[in-house]
């Protein structure tokens, strides 16, 4: 079966990259986990966002002169705005809808981030710039590119600040409140309503770092995050929906399984590498729903 | 002088059913008042109507103000404390955090001293500050709520059925706290009960409720001499 | 008196769907006869997610596993195509029926990802297994032809495609009637009430999954016999979607808003990129300073289509069924106003 010639250096190589690739699985998830959370509602628009996010990074850099990280800075507050409008005008309206007409609502805006890229920038795939420098790091006579070390530092930054606001903030508090408790929080004086365009403002604002960090890897077109956010689907099931720690580590997770499977066993090519995590996905929902990280919670009457 | 917190003609319902046809009251400043009646005759919409919780007609106003159009959020930002039924305790925060949920409104810096305070008053609370809020017990969690409102320094408390399924000598400290705050800080508060005993003795006024109306109102003591309540509340 | 009336409607439009193609060209009639084959799979989906409450993003799976059936049987192995039709729905329904097992631990959004990575996952497998389906170059069939002289074979194809969806329109209404129904039903409203009412969610479940992915795979065939080819292109995770999509326009659980559904699917994907156009022109004479959009720019179909979906979930949530059910009581209404009858012998109905 394993007929391919192992070294070492590859597999670190390996490790690297499915744990880079991981990151990005891991920040879309959480950003699935923090709408779940807070809202109750699966969003299937959330690569779609991510994508149309990226685009505005895009276009920042290549049509108006901005360089890389103010162009990324500058998008992450757009995104969060964006996230934020998107909950105020079109999810508000909707609130308390059926599982069914909330899918079909994210799967609305899914068709409309998608086909609104393809429109403002056209669907031909660009090169999105990377800040990394191509030349590798060599560590112990190993080259480990420098781009799939920047995409784990720059994801795991970005999530350690989100579980910094979340755990010493006053409004991090009070919007996991909120989440927890609508009415009771309502009584206590948080704006529920804001904490709910902040939450999906800020799943945007992950989503455009996830979009950011994998279109140099990937090239940049209106269908790029699909595939992505399918994985990220898997790391948010995987880590228990409703459990942000759980999505980072499902991510990496599934990052680093489905690199080294798809290199490792000949079975598994670049074909199977979508079916087998749909696999691993029935196969938690069916053995431990609430995932590896979630607690069972006893269903009401 | 004019009441810190009046209702004028207030009614509710929930969809077709009517749970409040015009309710008038008021709560003076530093008073403790109760609401009493039966199972559905309208005590806990009458406090939801005064926090904005339920859609309502009729005027509730609140320091002279008319606070009827106000978000439950917006009153609480104007020192109404509303302890709801089932005591609205965030289960998965732990004790500290829903403490701190209780100065979610305050802007000074006076925060630490009250929690202290409240930390003073039941000493246990920051014994167990690490502790998930869903694991303390039913009387536990009500003296947590209890303790959360009042980090908050309203000037109104509203408290929705404390004693419900407490037992006697946990109703007793409860209200004994709920005394002394009276007396020594002046709060003001007007409390639903079932347990209409225990209700008359903290209070000074209080309103029976029956069908969405009020159907008796005086002082607690005259109350307590009051054939009808006697019969139908007091139980001799 | 309303039984009549309904068996008229039937006819009528049955009689509507006949000559249809006497007025239309080969290219509108193919099309119509998408139409057709979307209406089979959207009948199957309503089954599950209208009745039994069950959502699925992944009939386009089922789809795929019936338009393979035929492939494959008719390519490489000589079947007659039409004989392959039953068969695809088999080969899909027994799918169906096995997915209803996993499918029965998972509920609202868990199994919407599960179907949603379904229908990622068929046509992957599709390109992975190519010794047996081509992989992504598909298999092509034979040209269809018509066995009946004088029928052109679009024509042919058409009247095939309406007569098996009005066959198993009628079965899927007499298999929803009754028993199996009220169980569905009684799922879809409260599934542990069911249980407790002595439903066996296992057996219904399954069963919905599996009478339900027998429809996509009819319709999958039907698709594969139209289209000549059959590729992991035809059944991207796009058609599952629009699927669902044409289920809740049409109106989900309304057995004739399946067709309005089956239109959806086939038409506005096509024709929503000249919406903007026309909304524009009629801009542009009230005098508005709008510029000209071509129609063809990547995107704006989507966009528009995108547009109509939120629309009609914000303004129709019951569906064109539930738009046209709640102006025909409103029609009756009106009418009965117009004529005060007091009907002797109607029994007052009592109940709480």
């Amino acid at each position: 079966m394993v007929a391919v010639t192992f070294t070492w250096g590859e597999f670190f190589q390996q490790v690297v990259f499915g744990l880079a690739i991981g990151a990005v699985y891991a920040s879309l998830a959480l950003a699935l986990v923090l709408i779940f959370r807070t809202t109750h509602v699966l969003n299937f628009a959330q690569g779609e966002m991510a994508m149309f996010t990226t685009f505005i990074a895009w276009s920042l850099i290549t049509n108006h002169g901005f360089s890389f990280w103010p162009a990324f800075f500058v998008t992450i507050g757009i995104a969060f705005l964006l996230g934020a409008g998107v909950e105020r005008i079109v999810i508000r309206r909707f609130e308390g809808g059926s599982h069914l007409t909330m899918i079909l609502v994210t799967i609305g805006l899914f068709v409309i981030f998608n086909g609104g890229a393809a429109w403002i920038w056209s669907p031909e795939q660009k090169d999105f710039p990377s800040p990394f420098s191509a030349e590798p790091y060599s560590v112990g006579g190993v080259a480990i590119a420098r781009q799939h070390v920047g995409i784990l530092v720059v994801t795991l930054i970005s999530v350690t600040v989100l579980w910094a606001f979340f755990r010493f903030t006053k409004a991090g508090l009070g919007m996991r409140a909120a989440a927890i408790g609508p009415e009771p929080s309502r009584l206590l004086g948080v704006r529920v309503p804001w904490m709910y365009a902040v939450g999906w403002g800020l799943a945007a604002a992950l989503g455009a770092i996830s979009g950011i960090m994998v279109a140099p890897e990937l090239f940049l077109t209106p269908t790029m995050m699909q595939v992505v956010l399918i994985y990220a689907f898997v790391a948010a099931v995987l880590g228990g929906i409703e459990s942000p720690v759980g999505a980072v580590v499902g991510g990496l997770l599934l990052g680093l399984g489905t690199t080294l499977v798809s290199r490792y066993v000949d079975f598994v090519s670049s074909e199977l590498e979508l079916p087998f995590a749909f696999a691993i996905l029935v196969l938690v929902l069916i053995v431990r729903p609430a995932g590896l990280f979630g607690r069972v919670t006893v269903r009401r009457v | 002088m004019t009441p810190l917190l009046e209702l004028d003609g207030v009614e509710a319902r929930y969809g077709p059913v009517v749970a409040l046809h015009g309710i008038s009251l008021h709560v003076g400043e530093g008073e403790v008042v109760a609401l009493l009646g039966a199972n559905g005759a309208g005590k806990t919409t009458t406090l939801r109507a005064v926090s904005g919780t339920v859609r309502k007609s009729g005027r509730v106003l609140y320091a002279g103000q008319d606070v009827s159009r106000r978000a439950p959020e917006g009153l609480a930002r104007l020192g109404v404390a509303h302890v709801p039924e089932g005591r609205g305790i965030l289960a998965e925060l732990t004790v500290w955090e829903n403490l701190r949920m209780g100065a979610y409104v305050r802007r000074d810096r006076g925060v630490k001293q009250d929690l202290e305070r409240v930390g003073g008053l039941f000493p246990w609370l920051l014994e167990r500050k690490g502790q998930q809020a869903g694991t303390l017990s039913g009387g536990e969690q009500q003296m947590l709520a209890l303790a959360r409102a009042l980090v908050a320094r309203p000037r109104v408390l509203m408290l929705d059925e404390p004693s419900l399924g407490l037992a006697p000598i946990i109703v007793q400290e409860l209200f004994r706290v709920v005394s002394t705050l009276n007396e020594e800080e002046g709060l003001t508060v007007l409390v639903v009960e079932q347990n209409a005993s225990i209700a008359l003795e903290i209070s000074s006024r209080a309103y029976v409720l029956e069908v969405g109306r009020v159907a008796v109102e005086g002082s607690s003591e005259e109350l307590r001499r009051h054939e009808g309540v006697r019969k139908s509340y007091l139980g001799y | 008196m309303r039984i009549a009336g309904r068996a008229g409607g039937y006819a009528a439009l049955l009689v509507a769907i006949a000559v249809l193609p006497l007025f239309l060209g080969t290219f509108r009639t193919t099309q119509l006869t998408y139409v057709g084959a979307f209406a089979i799979a959207l009948i199957g989906l309503n089954i599950l997610t209208g009745h039994a409450g069950q959502i699925s993003l992944g009939h386009g799976a089922f789809m795929a596993l019936g338009a393979y059936t035929t492939a494959i049987l008719s390519v490489n192995h000589g079947v007659n195509d039409l004989l392959t039709i039953p068969l695809g729905g088999i080969v899909a329904g027994l799918a169906g029926f096995l997915f209803g097992f996993p499918a029965l631990r998972l509920a609202g959004v868990y199994l919407a990802l599960a179907t949603f990575g379904l229908a990622i996952v068929v046509p992957s497998l599709a390109k992975r297994f190519d010794e047996f389906t081509g992989g992504t170059a598909g298999i092509l069939l034979d040209l269809p032809t018509s066995p009946i002289g004088g029928l052109t074979p679009e024509r042919w194809l058409y009247y095939l495609t309406w007569a098996i969806a009005a066959v198993l329109f009628l079965c899927a209404i007499l298999f929803l009637r009754g028993k199996t129904g009220r169980a569905l039903r009684a799922i879809r409203e409260n599934e542990l009430a069911a249980v407790s009412s002595g439903v066996s969610l296992a057996r219904y479940k399954t069963l919905a999954f599996g009478v339900s992915a027998f429809y996509a795979g009819i319709a999958g065939s039907i698709y594969a016999i139209l289209s000549f080819i059959v590729n992991p292109g035809a059944f991207p995770i796009d058609l599952s979607i629009l699927l669902l999509v044409g289920l809740v326009i049409g109106g989900v659980g309304s057995m004739l808003g399946v067709l309005g559904g089956a239109a959806f699917v086939e038409f506005v994907p096509l024709e929503a990129g000249n919406v903007p156009a026309k909304v524009i022109d009629a801009l542009q004479r009230v005098g508005l300073p709008v510029s000209d959009l071509d129609p063809t720019t990547a995107g704006v179909p989507s966009v528009v289509y995108g547009i109509i979906l939120l629309l009609v979930i914000a303004l129709a949530p019951q569906g064109v069924a539930g738009l046209a059910r709640r102006l025909g009581a409103a029609t009756r209404r009106f009418y009965s106003r117009l004529i005060p009858t007091n009907k002797p012998g109607t029994p007052s109905r009592r109940e709480a």
